[in-house]
């Protein structure tokens, strides 16, 4: 394993959840969870981040937000949906300002559904999106040694 | 040139190049035991304690980009003040020089958060120019203080008194540990960037910087804190090999004492920072200078 698997900062956006998934994400941090055994850090800059949590469906109001904190963010990046609402639009998905999910905003690696969806959960898709950002860790040094 | 400036100068050069290969290297253990520290003081298990170095890697692998061509220089710039400023005291130097020196490697960071014009970093560094108004007042006192007992500046010079700084200075040595608190980025005093996330605007100073730049300041954090630590060991050292090692158990206990602090209190406002920082020097070294002075 390299080293970028080995400390996933994340950043969580609450795009238009009910709070009932950003509740969820708060939860993993606590002592019950602990995802720092794993290194992760809740950051809340873009900057430093290199996993994107986003709970809720992404709507006309805040497409753009989302999509600019995911262009802040430095390659090598990995998006992590959180719930339902953030996999396809859940329970808001027919809602006349209502987009659909995250990846209508900007390319999804992981699904973690649920409504809301568990730690448990969350802890999986995380765990999954760092042979992702692995990968494309791997990918930056091959380019990095090309150039 | 003169024959003492050129040792003098040859010392401070060896013991940068030793204090940049070393400094790391135990910052970043006393950095991985605080984080595991502090997890288990919350009733967590926490990461392993080789954290912070896998973070630091992680760091520099990350996409090089920054907001302007100067912010970099400029961390540099404060990262290589830090050694030189380890550099002179570990190989015995003069003490105030150092604290000069570490002061300028805070202002390069200063500067490189305003650099980047960014108004979340431009918060985080007025509010490190605030910590640094803060502890310095206090910081130069113990240097006055160091003066009026050994009779010298000189680190090196320590070794040859007969009883260590803290028969005739534990006033000030509590003022130094009051400050150590800001100059480590604890909480309450953790103003300029917090390690908490959710007490934070955004990322404090350190907003704008990312990747490997960041890597550096994190390296530089660790250097500091090791000269910091070194400073209180200061106050016990005289003689021979014992009262080193007295100084490096009690540079330990007092660190555990700050993690113990950092995660009993929560931040105050930079108003009861200053005002505290300021009766603290003037109560506790300013009582200590008239006593030196006097009696
Ligand atoms: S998935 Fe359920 S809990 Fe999560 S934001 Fe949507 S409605 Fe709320």
């Amino acid at each position: 394993m390299g080293f970028a698997s080995k400390s996933p900062w994340v950043i969580h956006y609450d795009a238009s959840s009910c709070n009932g998934c950003d509740i969820e994400v708060l939860a993993a941090l606590c002592p019950g969870y602990d995802v720092e055994r794993f290194g992760i850090i809740n950051t809340g800059n873009p900057k430093h981040a290199d996993i994107f949590l986003v709970t809720g469906s992404v709507n006309e109001q805040n497409i753009r937000v989302v999509q600019e904190i995911y262009n802040q963010m430095l390659e090598p990046k990995v998006v992590v949906a959180c719930g339902c609402c953030a996999c396809t639009g859940g329970v808001f998905h027919d809602s006349y300002n209502v987009l659909g999910g995250v990846d209508q905003a900007i390319p999804v690696d992981v699904y973690a559904p649920g409504c809301a969806v568990r730690p448990e959960a969350i802890i999986d898709a995380v765990v999954e999106g760092l042979a992702v950002l692995e990968q494309k860790s791997e990918a930056l040094q091959q380019q990095r040694k090309g150039a | 040139m003169d024959n003492a400036i050129v040792t003098s100068l040859v010392s401070v050069v060896i013991g940068t190049v030793f204090f940049a290969i070393l400094a790391p290297i135990v910052g970043c253990l006393l950095d991985g035991i605080d984080r595991k520290v502090s997890a288990r003081m919350q009733g967590r298990v926490g990461p392993n304690i080789l954290q912070p170095y896998w973070d630091v890697r992680k760091l520099l692998l990350k996409e090089r980009a920054s907001v302007n061509t100067t912010e970099g220089t400029y961390v540099n710039a404060a990262l290589f003040f830090a050694l030189v400023a380890g550099g002179i005291f570990f190989s015995g130097g003069n003490f105030l020089l150092v604290v000069f020196v570490i002061t300028l490697s805070s202002l390069f960071f200063i500067v490189a958060a305003y650099s980047t014009r960014s108004p979340y970093a431009e918060i985080g560094a007025s509010r490190e120019t605030l910590q640094v108004m803060s502890y310095e007042p206090m910081v130069l006192l113990t240097s006055v203080a160091m003066f009026m007992i050994a009779g010298t500046f000189n680190v090196s010079g320590l070794f040859t008194m007969s009883s260590p700084l803290i028969c005739g200075g534990w006033a000030v040595f509590a003022g130094l540990l009051f400050v150590l608190t800001i100059k480590l980025r604890k909480s309450p005093f953790d103003i300029s960037s917090s390690h908490h996330a959710h007490q934070e605007i955004v990322k404090g100073i350190t907003t704008e910087m990312s990747g490997p730049t960041l890597a550096k300041v994190e390296i530089m954090h660790w250097c500091e804190n090791v000269l910091f630590l070194g400073w209180v060991g200061m106050f016990f050292v005289y003689g021979g090999l014992p009262s080193v090692l007295l100084g490096v158990l009690v540079a330990v206990v007092v660190y555990f004492f700050e993690i113990w602090i950092d995660n009993n209190f929560a931040r105050v406002k930079w108003q009861a920072m200053l005002k505290w920082a300021w009766i603290v020097a003037i109560v506790a070294g300013g009582l200590n200078i008239a006593v030196l002075a006097f009696f």
